[in-house]
């Protein structure tokens, strides 16, 4: 076999998890989107609030 | 009384604010900035993508200070005399003014307490080669951005002819911080190439001096994702790999020449990329600011760590990576030598780094240097402000007020593509900042409140904190409501 031969299983990409399209989906669904966004902004008070002295 | 703030970014402008809310106008305030603008750091990577005009992300300083009844000085302090010398009996600071209609007129100002929000000196001469006058671009500033902005653009017009262009991010010093900036910026990057159909002529390549992907100047985190618990590693290696970025990761860039970036590898080899459009970030180090006592004997070594950053209420003792705990970081940020004196912001020297230092076999130090930025410098800022306002207004001794960056938690949001409709955000949040092994065993941090995901609701998040945090510093109606 040749050195330099591409085979996308021996990249460094290939080893992370790679996202699903159903993932890709929800990412940009406006419904699910705006569920995580208040769930989001929800823990980031927790931690602006425990944060401050 | 009379507190001087020595600069007017994130931290100082937080600190400022307060004290004029909590002080009655018989105290002077006086502020010391070389820029007349505030600026809203984390925006410039929208400027650097020409989403955002450069006025969107600053506004000037001397009329809000007026409204507030603060003094506002546009210099750069030059030197600090903390004992004054035979003629000035209280501290005071040697400024250089920087305006157009005083350039060059030196003063000094007196005071009786000093905080020092100077930030980072942007030290792109460490690595030569580097920087916006050399041959990399920066998202630094905004000043930085805007020329980024248009240089992306040679390079995307470039493209539109159908040549192929190699586009270099990450660090561009060995022991640089601040990834989680350059990553954002790749990551918009890849998303208006991919709007104007153009990725497929771009080769992009992520360089790091984290020993990990997803290091962040923070050691990493853990993230509770799909019923597992992963490490950010995972998370931001799966971020490149499905944009089919490549990565170079635990590289120290040494120098850079026109189109041509070398740098050292953490196991000692020396190796070079290649590149057509590159934003490499440079190592941060304190303003170049001299210290003298009452006679004018240097007093650096003793106002300043090694790295020009100021010495607070940190254990400062050099103890091997294992021993290190919370505790050694600062809760006041007091200096212990001359206790009228604050350092917040990016001027306060940390302890040590939060990421674990690593050398190659030539000595080479290559880590991330630890992140000061954004929530923790708001709320360093805020916390020192309370704390000196209680202390003129009720002659108290103590601190009531403290923020241990051990016990005190950050969110960051990168991000990743501008549309409200089709735009992507990756939020993390990380509590504490410097993971307490005593405290958290298993991972270092409180795993119920560490976040870490990619979707519209962080871009949403990034520009709601955008507006937010401009509506907060320009001193509107109730912007002390608004939390760091």
């Amino acid at each position: 076999m040749k050195d330099d031969k591409d085979i996308s299983a021996f990249r460094g990409e290939f080893y992370p998890p790679l996202p699903t399209k159903t993932t890709m989906f929800f990412r940009t669904n406006l419904l699910y989107q705006l569920y995580r966004f208040f769930m989001l902004n929800y823990k980031i008070m927790r931690i602006v609030i425990k944060g401050h002295s | 009384m009379k507190v001087v703030i020595l600069g007017a970014g994130i931290s100082g402008h937080t600190a400022i604010s307060f004290l004029a809310k909590h002080l009655s106008r018989k105290h002077e305030i006086i502020v010391v900035s070389p820029s007349k603008y505030y600026q809203w750091i984390p925006s410039n990577i929208w400027v650097g993508v020409g989403r955002m005009k450069v006025d969107q992300v600053r506004f000037k300083l001397a009329k809000l200070y007026e409204k507030w009844g603060v003094q506002f000085k546009q210099a750069k302090a030059v030197s600090i005399h903390p004992e004054g010398n035979d003629k000035i009996r209280t501290g005071y600071v040697s400024v250089e003014y920087t305006s157009e209609n005083k350039k060059g007129i030196s003063e000094n100002v007196e005071y009786d307490f000093l905080v020092n929000a100077t930030g980072p000196k942007l030290d792109f001469a460490a690595t030569p080669g580097l920087g916006p006058d050399m041959h990399t671009l920066s998202v630094c500033t905004f000043s930085h951005a805007a020329q980024t902005w248009e240089e992306l653009q040679k390079c995307i017009k470039l493209m539109q002819e159908g040549r192929k262009q190699r586009i270099l991010i990450g660090t561009g010093h060995p022991t640089a911080t601040c990834q989680g900036a350059a990553f954002e910026y790749m990551l918009n990057i890849v998303f208006e190439l991919k709007l104007r159909g153009l990725y497929h002529l771009a080769e992009i390549t992520w360089i790091s001096n984290e020993y990990e992907m997803g290091d962040f100047g923070m050691g990493g985190a853990f993230i509770r994702r799909g019923g597992y618990t992963i490490s950010t590693r995972e998370f931001s290696e799966s971020i490149l790999a499905e944009n089919h970025v490549r990565w170079i990761k635990r590289a120290g860039i040494y120098k850079v020449e026109h189109g041509k970036a070398f740098y050292e590898t953490l196991n000692g080899e020396y190796k070079t990329v290649d590149f057509d459009f590159a934003m490499l970030l440079p190592s941060f180090s304190g303003q170049d600011i001299k210290a003298f006592d009452s006679i004018g004997r240097d007093i650096n070594a003793k106002l300043f760590s090694p790295t020009g950053c100021m010495r607070v209420d940190a254990d400062y003792t050099e103890r091997p990576f294992e021993e290190w705990t919370v505790k050694d970081w600062p809760e006041t940020y007091q200096n212990p030598l001359y206790k009228n004196i604050y350092a917040i912001g990016i001027a306060f020297a940390p302890p040590h780094s939060i990421s674990k230092p690593r050398k190659s076999p030539n000595g080479t130090s290559i880590y991330a240097t630890p992140i000061r930025t954004g929530m923790p410098s708001g709320v360093i800022g805020k916390i020192v402000g309370q704390n000196i306002s209680e202390i003129i207004k009720y002659g108290t001794s103590g601190h009531k007020h403290k923020a241990n960056m051990g016990r005190m938690g950050a969110s960051c949001i990168l991000s990743a593509g501008y549309s409200m409709r089709k735009g992507l955000g990756a939020t993390m949040t990380v509590c504490p900042i410097v993971p307490d092994w005593e405290r958290f065993p298993e991972w270092g941090r409180d795993i119920n409140m560490t976040v870490g995901e990619i979707g519209l609701a962080g871009h949403w998040i990034k520009l709601f904190l955008h507006y937010m945090f401009m509506y907060k510093a320009k001193g509107h109606p109730f912007w002390w409501l608004i939390p760091e």
